[in-house]
């Protein structure tokens, strides 16, 4: 293990941890700051104005100083419907991964200490659902509910439906790791001596194995997010998650690209920019907190 | 007889997974969209419309229902497409050449490029090339498919205009009624962008996959006793080294079959690529059931095929494992 | 002129950017035709790298950072990598400590043999593999023709350590370098692999180097025998005449610790404290340490090897028991 100390020196002395850090910090606070900071209300209807629909941005002829970053088909600037696209796909990603996280552990830790054919039957299970890959799985639930409901019963289930099949997709990760470090603790003598002195299996596993598991599950809950977001944004650029007037960053990227045609790119350049920017620094501190937290791994790399 | 057990076995395999497929595919019809409505409209009498339901078998119980479909469904009728009139299949295995082509194109761009690049990674680690490579693959796995699809579109597409960014261009019929993108430069200029896009994400994970398999095999005493013996450097870094890096990227190359299908949708959807994947997003719009069953069944049936071959060349280059999962 | 002879050879890895620390710190050897020699040290002294820096094939990052290795007059260090592969192998064979991972797991045994035979002869397929099962047989390997379609996992450790063997010996070489070869085999089967080893050197008078950390195999099998100590050489010279009368303390403190050496209750003699590592040695004579008769002078310089000997207070040709009483009588 490694102490809060020595983890800030090791970040501090990174400098591509740091970008990464920084550029997400500035990414999470302009989500969460989206009401307070933005230039406007991207859902208010009446701060709309179809005149100022499709403007370039600011500094290219033909610009408006109201919208930096131009504006879309329905006027609506670019600049605010990031800040709030960014929050709504933060969310997702954050709530797919921690339904991936309640489950994953759940189940990897009974896999890993009840062993036996419940062990066996967890794992072929998630050998499977691995094997078929979480978009293809998304893609197919979301197009059978959507084909199922009326378009508006849908938008307002969208974003929990998103969480969920996610979520429930990508369980496997997170069990495979829990179990396997379950199965490296399950016989120290901690563990045993806790179940000698009779405390029941649950407590065991909660109480003693967990906090130990914890290393590898944040580690892979950074690249988690990053991946959720981004099957997220690939559902939403299909038409499959978010609709186009709650929109996240895939669903602002899906309303820009029949303008891209035309010239208008910045309505889906700078979405897409934003996306590309948060996955790339998730990936990256993900990768960052891996070599620090697991010299094991990290002495295979170099 | 080794072989045998495992077509067997694998056989076997397939029809559990065909079958649930099946189901899924049977509940969908059963509960999505109203037959009726689209054969007849809604100006029929509720007395006309028990008739008919009669008639069609719709109250029937539910599995006699399950066996008609599934009887009709072995004899390749997966029902008729609403939007079409044509049989759901027919439609389908229309766009199939399309996506098989796709599919094709991009397997042979991010192999014939993430085989020699890993390699090149393991081997010069210091190098310049191989660091900028590794950066470039973390980027790589970061920009989503469809983004890298689009950027194509927009600068070699539409401000560039090098290359073609829509459709499948001239596409030549084969006798066996196969269109085919391969024999004509225009097909061949249409496929160059999608492909690439497609290749996209693999091409990265590869790499990095591929250089780690073979530095940890570069590492290993049986390629330090394959110096000792006085072999060429092309030898034990291809025969010795590599070989042993084949195993692991044909496993993550089957887990990744699913993902490619997946990555299929989207790259067909930006470049308006008439496939199998486009076609099947428009029925989603049309809520065009009979054709988005016939999708996921044979999506599904691709998938158990593909794997099953997967599986097969593991065996054959592993000498390891004569059987998966049976004892010896 | 000696077969092999190695002067001041020196094994560096680079430790941080600039600097660079010595696994091998100037060994020397020579090596007659058909003559074996015993190299015995604790894990860690450098006995392996001294194999791997003959072949000129110490791995990356580390280096060969001075000294000759000459074979029949050639110093192998200065070869191009196309000529020194002509030396791998064909004249110079080495075999390696584990067979478990010295056979390539996706290659058949005979595939295995067969390409260092195409390596070094312009032969037929049908020629090569008749040799191959010729050695097979040589080794003693069972049903030796079906063996070169089997897989190594299809093999006990001892067969393995035979193949082994028998590819080292395919094209007739020179010098077998056997780094430990028994140490991961069976207790059982070590004796077995060893004596094959001596009898097909003795047999095809092939010269020996045999890299152990066991005095007794060494005993048996060599004429002259090379105690290593942190990277450098301490004690070198006919194996009987160190076995009989060690002068390094080192030497002496090995001899010891042999089992046969306590009495019947006794408790076993051990050398305290342990080796350095290499990143971080001692001043002056690196055994100093652990030495029961270290002075001064000893804390002071390194000492040369003189007369075969690494040693300022090198002690006196007694008989072997001589020295060990007046160690325990100071304990």
């Amino acid at each position: 293990m490694i102490t809060w100390r020595g983890f800030l020196k090791r970040f501090l002395a990174d400098p591509v941890a740091i970008g990464a850090g920084i550029v997400l910090l500035v990414l999470v606070l302009m989500a969460v700051l989206a009401p307070l900071i933005a230039p406007q209300n991207p859902y208010d209807l009446m701060q709309l104005d179809i005149m100022d629909s499709e403007m370039p941005p600011s500094w290219i002829p033909g610009g408006d100083d109201r919208f930096l970053l131009g504006t879309d088909a329905q006027g609506r600037g670019v600049l605010s419907t990031i800040m709030y696209g960014t929050g709504i796909s933060l969310l997702i990603g954050i709530g797919a991964v921690i339904v991936q996280g309640i489950l994953g552990i759940t189940l990897g830790l009974i896999a890993g200490y009840k062993g036996g054919w419940v062990d066996s039957f967890l794992m072929r299970l998630a050998d499977i659902q691995m094997s078929l890959s979480t978009l293809m799985i998304a893609i197919i639930v979301l197009a059978l509910f959507q084909a199922a409901f009326d378009a508006s019963v849908y938008a307002d289930y969208a974003i929990f439906m998103l969480i969920l099949i996610i979520g429930i997709a990508e369980w496997p990760k997170f069990a495979r790791t829990v179990r396997s470090s379950v199965l490296g603790e399950k016989n120290k003598e901690y563990v045993d001596a806790a179940r000698v002195i009779g405390l029941p299996a649950r407590k065991v596993m909660w109480g003693h194995i967990l906090p130990n598991t914890l290393t590898p599950v944040l580690v892979i809950s950074t690249i988690q997010v990053a991946e959720a977001i981004m099957t997220e944004a690939a559902l939403s650029f299909l038409g499959l998650g978010m609709p186009v007037d709650r929109p996240s960053l895939g669903s602002l990227i899906r309303s820009g690209f029949e303008f891209v045609f035309s010239g208008q790119y910045w309505i889906t350049f700078y979405p897409a920019l934003v996306l590309i920017a948060l996955v790339l620094a998730l990936n990256l501190l993900g990768d960052w907190l891996r070599d620090v937290l697991n010299p094991k791994l990290r002495r295979g790399e170099d | 007889m080794h072989i045998l057990a495992f077509l067997i076995r694998r056989a076997i395999q397939a029809v559990i997974v065909m079958f649930v497929i099946s189901i899924i595919g049977f509940s969908i019809q059963d509960n999505l969209g109203d037959p009726l409505r689209e054969l007849v409209g809604q100006s029929v009498s509720e007395a006309e419309r028990q008739t008919l339901r009669d008639e069609l078998g719709l109250n029937d119980p539910f599995l006699v229902q399950y066996g008609r479909f599934l009887g009709n469904a072995v004899q390749g009728d997966l029902g008729t497409s609403y939007f079409f009139k044509r049989p759901a299949l027919d439609v389908i295995m229309d766009k199939f050449p399309a996506t098989f082509e796709l599919v094709l194109g991009a397997t042979f761009i991010f192999l014939a490029l993430s085989i020699p690049g890993g390699i090149y990674c393991a081997i010069n680690r210091e190098k310049f090339l191989a660091k900028a490579i590794m950066t470039g693959s973390i980027i790589g796995i970061s920009v989503p498919v469809f983004l890298t699809a689009i950027f194509m579109v927009w600068i070699f597409g539409v401000e560039l205009q090098w290359l073609p960014a829509f459709g499948r261009g001239e596409t030549v019929e084969m006798p066996w009624g196969w269109d085919t993108g391969f024999l004509t430069i225009d097909g061949l200029a249409h496929l160059i962008l999608p492909s690439i896009a497609l290749s996209s994400i693999m091409l990265p994970l590869f790499i990095r996959l591929i250089r780690a398999e073979m530095m940890e095999a570069m590492g290993t005493d049986y390629v330090r006793f394959a110096k000792a013996k006085g072999l060429s450097t092309a030898r034990v870094r291809y025969v010795h080294a590599f070989r042993n890096t084949l195993l692991p990227v044909v496993t993550v190359g089957g887990l990744m079959i699913g993902t490619l299908i997946a990555y299929t949708i989207l790259t067909e959807t930006v470049f308006q690529w008439p496939g199998m994947g486009f076609l099947f997003l428009e029925a989603v719009n049309r809520v065009d059931t009979p054709l988005i069953i016939a999708y996921i069944i044979v999506v599904g049936l691709i998938f158990v095929v593909v794997n099953t071959l997967v599986d097969f060349i593991y065996t054959l280059i592993n000498p390891m494992v004569k059987l998966p999962g049976a004892k010896s | 002129m000696a077969m092999l002879e190695v002067k001041d050879l020196h094994v560096a890895f680079p430790r941080g950017k600039h600097d660079e620390v010595e696994a091998l710190r100037g060994v020397s050897l020579t090596l007659e035709k058909g003559e074996r020699l015993g190299v015995v040290g604790e894990s860690g002294a450098g006995k392996s790298m001294l194999a791997f820096a003959i072949l000129n094939l110490i791995a990356e990052p580390g280096r060969v950072s001075h000294g000759t290795v000459k074979f029949n007059g050639e110093n192998l260090l200065d070869l191009s990598e196309r000529k020194i592969r002509d030396i791998r192998g064909n004249r110079i064979s080495m075999i390696f400590q584990d067979p478990m991972v010295t056979l390539n797991p996706v290659l058949s045994i005979g595939v295995q043999m067969m390409e260092t035979l195409r390596a070094h002869r312009k032969i037929s397929d049908k020629e090569a593999r008749a040799l191959c099962v010729a050695k097979l047989k040589e080794v003693a390997i069972p049903s030796a023709e079906s063996r070169l379609d089997a897989y190594p996992h299809e093999l006990s450790g001892g067969l393995r350590q035979r193949v082994v063997i028998a590819i080292a010996l395919l094209t007739d070489p020179e010098i077998i370098i056997a780094d430990e070869p028994t140490t991961a085999l069976d207790v059982t089967i070590q004796a077995e692999i060893m004596a094959l080893i001596l009898k097909l050197c003795r047999e095809k008078d092939v010269a020996l180097i045999l890299i152990t950390h066991d005095l007794g195999v060494v005993a048996e099998v060599t004429e002259k025998l090379m105690i290593m100590y942190a990277g450098k050489c301490v004690e070198t010279g006919p194996t009987r005449q160190i076995i009989d009368t060690p002068q390094h303390p080192y030497a002496s403190g090995l001899l010891k610790a042999l089992p046969q050496h306590a009495g019947r209750g006794t408790r076993l003699y051990q050398i305290p404290g342990s080796m350095p590592p290499i990143t971080n040695l001692p001043k002056g004579c690196t055994y100093h340490p652990r030495c029961d008769f270290a002075t001064q002078r000893c804390h002071g310089g390194e000492p040369d090897l003189v007369n075969g000997v690494a040693c300022y207070n090198p002690l006196t040709s007694d008989p072997a028991t001589g020295t060990e009483t007046k160690t325990e009588a100071e304990t």
